[in-house]
């Protein structure tokens, strides 16, 4: 199994450590050819914006929804949750692969950036160091999602069938608990 | 120290970017729109402060605001290296990233700021493995090559990298005693000599600044191992901004292809004028060392 790192732009180099210690292979994607070689796809943190436009230009779009829509495991954090999402600031999202609203930023510039413990009871981790970074906010999520962990009432980590979706940065910690829950959705 | 991991965080998602250098909200949409990673808010790039030879300060705060407000991106700012105060000024109107540059002029010739105290990060410029580590001591949460800004030649950058990855091998070879002196001689604590032994890098994100001026430029410091790419006068002292600084954010992704470089290389009118080192009345890269 091969899980694929969507490599054009962010921090996805970060999430190679985690793989590794997990047993997982990996690979960097970043052409619609290389979609054919993984089996699941991790969106990094990044600029939503960069990813938004290199996706449309390397006509990657179309293909990777397609596999999204076929079953492939995909995970989204932070600027990756925008990407997935259906709806981003009140238009359309790229992927559109999991129904759900998010809005950019919308806890505000990186001065509220911050490093919460969240209870994640799937995990058993009573207030595990997560790291929001200028993240996007879940505003609306459809009752079909489930939502393993919220922070102040707002979900934070939910998923969707085989897509899921962190609005903070497991990658930059030390415990790898994501990355293996990631590689047996 | 809850901070400083949020701090360093956060410049891990700029890697494999390009930051810019704007001086308008129209520049700051043009460089948003190109793609990008964050954008560098200051009133003349580096090659015009270099004609102007005047002092160089922080920018005026409703210049930098209204580059905040234009672009959804990360904004950053520069102080001149050692002026605490521009530093507080600019924490108070929330950008995301301060750069502490050599790019301005310094107001203190000996001391850089003390960054630990602060809640925004700081990216610093570095020539070499000393410089670099005493800045992250300082309190950096990001470093770049200092370059030599504003010529549009990359020789220096190069310079700068070659010498750090360098440095960073012969560690390699130091038994425990030699680590403890070589720490004492570039005034650093032996722990973050030894962190970057074990790292083989910089414990932080360190990306290419001063000279980059055309994606093959963007590319080579890729290839020297840079996590990403800043852009000074490079973007909008070329003949066609957009789709130079497109270009150069693609040469990044695409570093290790030279099939796609050659057509991300095409077609994009002339770049800005370079200038020979030797020709240089003021070597910025030798400020705060």
């Amino acid at each position: 199994m091969i899980a694929g790192l969507l490599g054009l732009q962010g921090a996805f180099l970060d999430h190679i450590r985690h793989l590794e210690s997990s047993g997982a292979a990996w690979r960097i994607v970043k052409a619609a050819s290389d979609l054919k070689l993984i089996d699941r796809l991790i969106i990094p943190g990044g600029e939503s914006s960069v990813m938004k436009k290199f996706l449309d230009e390397f006509d990657m779009v179309g293909p990777l929804s397609r596999q999204i829509a076929a079953g492939m495991p995909t995970w989204g954090v932070c600027a990756g949750a925008v990407i997935l999402s259906e709806g981003v600031d009140g238009a359309p999202g790229v992927l559109r692969a999991i129904p759900m609203a998010v809005r950019r930023n919308a806890y505000g510039r990186h001065a509220a950036s911050g490093t919460h413990g969240l209870r994640i009871p799937l995990f058993k981790r009573r207030r595990f160091p997560a790291t929001f970074i200028r993240a996007p906010r879940i505003l609306v999520l459809d009752p079909s999602a489930a939502v393993h962990c919220r922070w102040h009432g707002d979900p934070v980590f939910v998923q969707y069938r085989r897509v899921m979706v962190t609005t903070f940065h497991p990658e930059l910690g030390e415990d790898n608990v994501f990355h293996q829950y990631f590689l047996k959705i | 120290m809850e901070r400083e991991l949020v701090n360093k965080g956060f410049a891990e998602m700029f890697k494999n970017g390009v930051i810019m250098d704007v001086t308008t909200p129209e520049q700051a949409r043009i460089a948003e729109d190109a793609g990008a990673a964050a954008v560098m808010a200051l009133e003349r790039v580096p090659s015009d402060i270099r004609k102007h030879r005047q002092v160089a300060r922080m920018s005026d705060p409703d210049m930098i605001e209204a580059i905040m407000r234009a672009v959804s991106i990360p904004v950053m700012a520069k102080v001149r290296i050692g002026h605490f105060m521009e530093a507080k000024i600019l924490e108070s109107l929330n950008v995301d990233f301060v750069d502490e540059s050599e790019v301005l002029t310094p107001a203190d010739e000996l001391r850089h700021i003390d960054k630990v105290g602060f809640q925004v990060p700081f990216v610093c410029g570095a020539r070499n493995l000393g410089e670099g580590l005493r800045r992250i001591h300082e309190g950096a949460s990001m470093l770049r090559t200092k370059g030599e800004a504003g010529t549009g030649n990359v020789v220096e950058a190069v310079r700068h990298m070659r010498t750090i990855t360098a440095e960073i091998e012969e560690l390699a070879e130091l038994d425990d005693d030699a680590m403890t002196q070589k720490a004492g001689a570039l005034r650093i604590p032996p722990s973050l000599l030894a962190e970057t032994r074990q790292l083989h890098r910089f414990p932080v994100v360190n990306f290419a600044a001063g000279g980059i001026a055309t994606p093959a430029d963007a590319a080579l410091m890729m290839a020297l191992g840079v996590d990403g790419v800043f852009v000074g006068s490079g973007i909008f002292k070329s003949e066609n901004p957009p789709r130079m600084a497109s270009a150069i954010v693609q040469a990044v992704i695409h570093y290790d292809q030279p099939h796609r470089l050659v057509e991300i290389s095409r077609k994009l009118g002339a770049a800005m004028t370079g200038l020979e080192m030797d020709s240089l009345e003021t070597h910025m890269a030798e400020r705060g060392v």
